[in-house]
């Protein structure tokens, strides 16, 4: 290991779906121990096709469990979160460079 | 954020991971269930306040104050919480000493369990295939790669983290630092020597790995 400091996250996403993770326990909707197991059971899944490095295939990991576990909560579901994803790319796609982008229904709306 | 190509006619479209949590947290935060500012919040917390740093204000203090450092390894999580560092991931919190017999290391080889308010978030490494499922097999081996070679004598103690329970390892305090106070001592305690896969900066400016 060299001595350079490490940034805490080295992707954007990465901060993002840890903290929404967070914020959902924090909330009561899953106990942390439920949430180590299901994401440990994933980790295994994932490792047995290739060694796991701990970056972006650690949190891809992270992602597809919390995918999983609020699907079968009902608190998001599987073609409820597609749509937006793609709205989202679209919105990315339809805003020009350097200009903040917003879904299409809240352009121009109350949304910062 | 803007940047110099000037050739793109739309934003930079983000990886696909980072548009799947956008859109769950655009449908959470629709349903109520999620508040966009407790998020920042979370990722400031996390960047910015809690790290290794607090653990070595731990160690530090374990150093220097005997009384300290006995109530400590008898019960880790109350100690710490009466230095304020509390919260998640840290409710049962235990310390493990290094001695000249033994030498413990920590891993997590479910996920990755870590003790947050002590160290904050994990390195890459702790949370690879490569690290846990070798720091069990073959803790000798994994030192050696992060360059601590331990005396034959010396056991190795591995340590497995679980959602329940985070362990801290207590490095040895290096030679040499006698005259040494509090805040001095704290420069000494590395990351990686409260995980276990180093030992405590020497004073001379011998880098642990």
């Amino acid at each position: 290991m060299s001595g350079a400091p490490e940034p805490v996250f080295s992707e954007p996403w990465h901060a993002q779906v840890f903290a929404l993770t967070v914020h959902l326990n924090d909330a009561g909707h899953f106990s942390w121990p439920e949430w180590a197991q299901r994401f440990g059971a994933t980790l295994k899944r994932h490792g047995l096709a290739k060694d796991l490095d701990g970056g972006d295939d650690y949190f891809s990991a992270w992602l597809e469990t919390l995918e999983a576990l609020l699907s079968e909560r009902d608190l998001a579901r599987a073609d409820q979160v597609a749509e937006l994803r793609a709205a989202w790319k679209a919105a990315y796609l339809a805003t020009p460079h350097g200009a903040p982008v917003h879904l299409a229904e809240e352009r121009g709306g109350g949304q910062g | 954020m803007p940047h110099d190509h000037s050739d793109h006619p739309h934003s930079l479209l983000p990886p696909d991971p980072a548009l799947r949590i956008k859109a769950l947290e655009t449908l959470l935060t629709r349903k109520g269930l999620v508040d966009p500012a407790a998020l920042d919040a979370i990722i400031d917390t996390y960047e910015t306040k809690i790290g290794p740093q607090n653990g070595a204000h731990v160690v530090a203090r374990a150093w220097s104050d005997p009384a300290f450092k006995a109530a400590l390894l008898e019960d880790a999580t109350a100690v710490v919480r009466a230095l304020g560092y509390y919260g998640r991931q840290g409710e049962h919190m235990v310390v493990v000493e290094n001695t000249e017999d033994v030498h413990n290391m920590v891993v997590c080889t479910l996920c990755s369990c870590y003790p947050w308010p002590l160290l904050g978030i994990p390195p890459g490494w702790y949370k690879s295939d490569a690290y846990r499922a070798r720091a069990v097999r073959a803790p000798r081996a994994v030192l050696a790669e992060f360059g601590v070679t331990l005396p034959r004598e010396t056991a190795v103690r591995v340590w497995d983290s679980t959602a329940e329970v985070r362990y801290l390892v207590l490095p040895q305090r290096p030679d040499g630092t006698e005259g040494l106070d509090e805040t001095a001592l704290k420069g000494l305690v590395t990351r990686d020597s409260m995980i276990g896969t180093a030992l405590a900066r020497r004073p001379d400016g011998a880098a642990a790995p």
